[in-house]
């Protein structure tokens, strides 16, 4: 499918021996670390290597275009913020550099706390006019390592910006500094007899203006939808320290372009989100919740089915996992018990029904669960008669995260797939991997999106290569996304193509050149990879289908006369967005070479 | 033997309580109601003793406005074997409730009643050993453990007292109350919810019962308890000391 994947535009460039040895190549020492990965990787004649998460770290270089921090910049950033949101201070920096999952580790020697969209649009002026490279934090919770720097990034986190500036109970808007924590925006709202439109495990941590930029999902998706809809205005601040003002509280605004949208789940890569306005729905009283045993997967899907057509109007969850996840629960949580004892059971479901009549709507709920019981649909079930109880179902739903962290290394893939398809991937990845490795699949069934959680004792770079591309072949084969709500972060940066046209992905590039010319936000992941994997497909497929010997040549891998048969492995890299321009490494039997060129 | 269990609808534990404006009481309009969870561990104590062969009757009862009845629908649909409303004012007192379960233990004749030590609402604690006092019974509160003697008929009852445990017999029939780790009460399953459809619930007024309800206090107001200050944070340990000489006068 990538066969038309690039344009002729690079060919030219690519031809151009010349143009290729203009280029700079700060990759020396890289090319020498490369050598241990070509005795793996021998026999893979062609194969082109994507670069995956858990080495994406070690393989990823520094982007020389960045400067480096020094004293004047520190001594500047005290005079705009004040010496106290100015850290430099160890302990907190080194929270600040790692991940939630701890997976994605950076070594910035700066962590800036603004309090006001003036202080934000000072750094990024300060930081763009000086190539410094920035990373906007939340609360750092995201399970891409999207928040986390990956060199030396300045971390701008929005935690101190923390106010509500306005509600208006009659609507239902709520206007927010974007710092503000999503469970204390939810208590501020029960108070008012409203909710977040949003729920997620995070949501003691995560920031509200981090959800915005990851378009964060979650459990109330499937009753008050996405965010782009929740979302009524935006302000953000580009990186020369524009200050956008979309923080419109308008329900309707047909006026031109509606860039905020941009803004949600573009991960930072196109300004730093400062204000929210969001339209809260009421907070119903009558809340079920029901947790229930499946046979089989089957049955799961039927039940979505039928909950969709005699729930419509009260559905406001529709949650599974497998036998496995609720395994890695019962085993790595303390105090969580098994609802429906003594038996485990292929499948567990979570429906939750939110409305206005409490005793209309168990009523309903009841009579639906009883005949889908009767049905056969469902094997046996409990319905929360308490909060408490109803909490402690959620638990084991919203628990598998943190379970998995207990258990070891775990490969977490977060994709949309028709609802049909979806379980498939879990049962062949199962077999793929064998007992090497527990495979999960859990998720927000009702939204189509599966949570595909791989957990073995210890990271394992074998492992990996089994997962990946395979999942992502496989979930484009289907016409899946490959991140239907975590984005796509440092470790899918590369793996966008699996999802996206290369014409969309191109346009994409030219937007970012047009918000952050000089690619200071968020660096290395996202939008900032995009034209990579397209270079290395057209390679792939030039050498493939096109390439004769004497191309190959043209590569500038020539050895003795010896071509193809010995290119064993290729690994690509894309040195700087602003350059524009390319590397790519081939390894023979004999030898490694770079080639490079620059895309037009 | 019969075992009676009442059961209190209660604002859910989870939920944060609010004073009504008026200062007449708290806000429980469209707030979340649910069983109270000493009940919820009552009823689940006697569910085990009737399961363990020694008990043949399980009944819930009630006291309050009509919605009670979901309550006593929860209580069935954990198990027990039929429910009484006993269709009364929303406030009620302990006095009230226990001269109302006399009447119905006068009627129905369990070997065993057992309550929560406490209901979560107002905490008065006084219920169950007020109706004991009323049914001249032996109690045994704050129940963490219950051994049942069939043959005896003698109820061993392990209470939670301030300086630890202490160990009771007592002739049955008798009052329990329970304390929190007695046990950790059962989920409503598919099955039970469906049989409870079919159980009975029988409803009875206080006048049927010939108990007056009328209450000798009198509520003068309802409000929040202060607010706690925010605490600060100390530099050093000087400070610190300095701050609970001067300020704190700890010393
Ligand atoms: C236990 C758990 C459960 C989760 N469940 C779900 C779920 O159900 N659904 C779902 O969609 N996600 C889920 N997530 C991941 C989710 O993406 C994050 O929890 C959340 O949306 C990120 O918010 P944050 O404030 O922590 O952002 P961070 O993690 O700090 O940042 C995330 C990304 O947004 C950028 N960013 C943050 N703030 C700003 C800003 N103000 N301006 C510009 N860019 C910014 C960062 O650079 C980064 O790229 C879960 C995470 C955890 C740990």
């Amino acid at each position: 499918m990538y066969q038309q994947a690039f344009s002729t535009n690079v060919k030219p460039h690519f031809e151009n021996q010349k143009n290729v040895e203009l280029c700079c190549h700060p990759l020396r020492d890289y090319i020498g670390n490369l050598q241990v990965f070509v005795a793996r990787n021998v026999g893979q004649t062609y194969k082109i290597h994507y670069r995956s998460f858990s080495s994406a770290a070690k393989l990823i270089q520094r982007n020389p275009s960045f400067s480096t921090l020094n004293a004047d910049d520190v001594k500047h950033f005290k005079e705009i913020l004040g010496e106290k949101n100015v850290i430099e201070d160890e302990d907190t920096l080194s929270t600040a550099n790692v991940d939630w999952m701890r997976k994605y580790k950076g070594s910035s020697k700066l962590l800036l706390q603004p309090r006001s969209t003036e202080e934000v649009s000072q750094i990024l002026k300060y930081c763009n006019s000086r190539r410094l490279a920035v990373v906007p934090q939340g609360g750092n919770t995201g399970l891409v390592g999207g928040s986390v720097p990956v060199f030396d990034e300045v971390i701008v986190n929005l935690g101190s910006m923390n106010s509500i500036i306005s509600f208006d109970e009659v609507s239902g808007i709520l206007v927010c500094e974007a710092g503000c924590i999503l469970e204390n925006l939810d208590s501020f709202l029960a108070n008012k007899g409203f909710i977040m439109p949003l729920d997620l495990g995070a949501k003691g941590s995560c920031q509200i203006g981090g959800n915005v930029s990851t378009n964060a999902g979650g459990l109330r998706f499937v009753r008050y939808g996405s965010l782009h809809g929740n979302i009524l205005g935006l302000e953000a601040v580009l990186a020369n320290g524009t200050v956008l003002d979309m923080l419109g509280t308008l329900r309707k605004d047909n006026t031109g372009y509606d860039l905020k949208q941009l803004f949600i789940g573009s991960e930072g890569s196109l300004g730093i989100v400062t204000k929210v306005s969001i339209l809260t729905p009421p907070k119903l009283s009558s809340i079920n919740l029901a947790f229930l045993a499946c046979k089989d997967y089957f049955s799961c899907q039927k039940l979505l089915l039928e909950a969709k057509r005699k729930l419509g109007e009260v559905l406001s969850a529709f949650e599974f996992l497998d036998n496995q996840s609720m395994d890695m629960v019962l085993t790595h949580l303390e105090g969580v018990r098994n609802p429906l004892p003594p038996s485990m059971y292929n499948f567990y479901v979570l429906i939750e029904t939110t409305g206005s009549d409490e005793s209309y709507d168990k009523e309903k709920l009841e009579a639906f669960l009883l005949r889908s019981m009767e049905g056969g649909l469902i094997s046996d079930g409990v319905v929360a008669q308490d909060i408490n109880q109803a909490s402690s179902f959620w638990r084991i739903r919203e628990g598998i995260t943190e379970a998995l962290m207990k258990a070891g290394a775990v490969y977490k893939y977060d994709l949309s797939l028709p609802v049909e398809k979806m379980y498939k991937l879990v049962e062949e990845m199962r077999l793929r991997l064998g007992p090497s490795a527990k495979v999960m699949g859990y998720g927000h069934l009702g939204d189509a999106n599966l949570h595909l959680n791989i957990s073995t004792s210890q990271y394992d770079d074998t492992v990996l290569a089994q997962i990946e591309p395979f999942v992502y072949e496989w979930t484009s084969g289907h016409r899946g996304s490959i991140s239907a709500e975590h984005g796509l972060g440092l470790m899918k940066a590369n793996e966008i193509h699996y999802s996206k046209s290369s014409e969309t992905v191109q346009l994409m590039a030219s937007i970012k050149k047009l918000f952050d010319s000089n690619g200071i936000l968020n660096p290395y992941k996202s939008a900032e990879f995009i034209i990579f994997p397209e270079i290395s497909h057209f390679l792939f497929n030039y050498i493939e289908c096109e390439g004769n010997q004497d191309s190959i040549a043209e590569l500038g891998q020539t050895n003795n006369g010896k071509y193809a048969e010995e290119v064993i492995w290729m690994e690509n890299f894309y040195l700087s967005y602003q350059l524009r321009s390319w590397v790519l490494i081939v390894i023979t039997s004999h030898s490694c070479k770079e080639v490079s060129g620059i895309v037009s | 033997m019969k075992i009676m269990v009442a059961v209190k609808r209660v604002i859910d534990y989870a939920v944060k309580i609010r004073v009504k404006p008026d200062k007449t009481g708290v806000e429980t309009s469209n707030v979340k109601m649910s069983m109270n969870p000493f009940c919820e561990i009552a009823l689940e104590e006697a569910l085990r003793i009737k399961e363990a062969g020694l008990a043949s009757e399980v009944i819930a009862v009630s006291m309050g406005p009509t919605q009670c009845v979901d309550t006593l629908r929860t209580g069935l649909a954990m198990g027990a074997d039929r429910a009484i409303h006993v269709d009364a004012p929303a406030t009620l007192y302990p006095l009230s409730v226990a001269k109302i379960l006399k009447a119905l233990v006068d009627i129905e004749k369990p070997g065993l009643l057992i309550l929560g030590k406490q209901a979560i609402d107002d905490d008065c604690n006084q219920t169950g050993q007020m109706v004991a006092g009323l049914l001249k019974w032996p109690q045994g509160t704050f129940a963490s453990k219950v051994v049942l003697d069939k043959e005896k008929q003698v109820a061993t009852v392990d209470r939670e007292v301030d300086g630890g445990l202490e160990t009771l017999c007592l002739d049955l029939p008798a009052v329990i109350t329970t304390d929190l780790r007695l046990n950790q009460p059962r989920y409503a399953t598919l099955p039970n919810i469906m049989k409870a459809k079919s159980k009975v619930i029988k409803k009875v007024t206080p006048d049927e019962l010939n108990v007056e309800i009328k209450s000798d206090l009198e509520l003068v107001q309802v409000t929040e308890p202060p607010k706690r200050k925010a605490g600060v944070i100390v530099s050093s340990v000087d400070e610190l000391i300095d701050k609970l000489k001067n300020d704190a006068h700890v010393f």
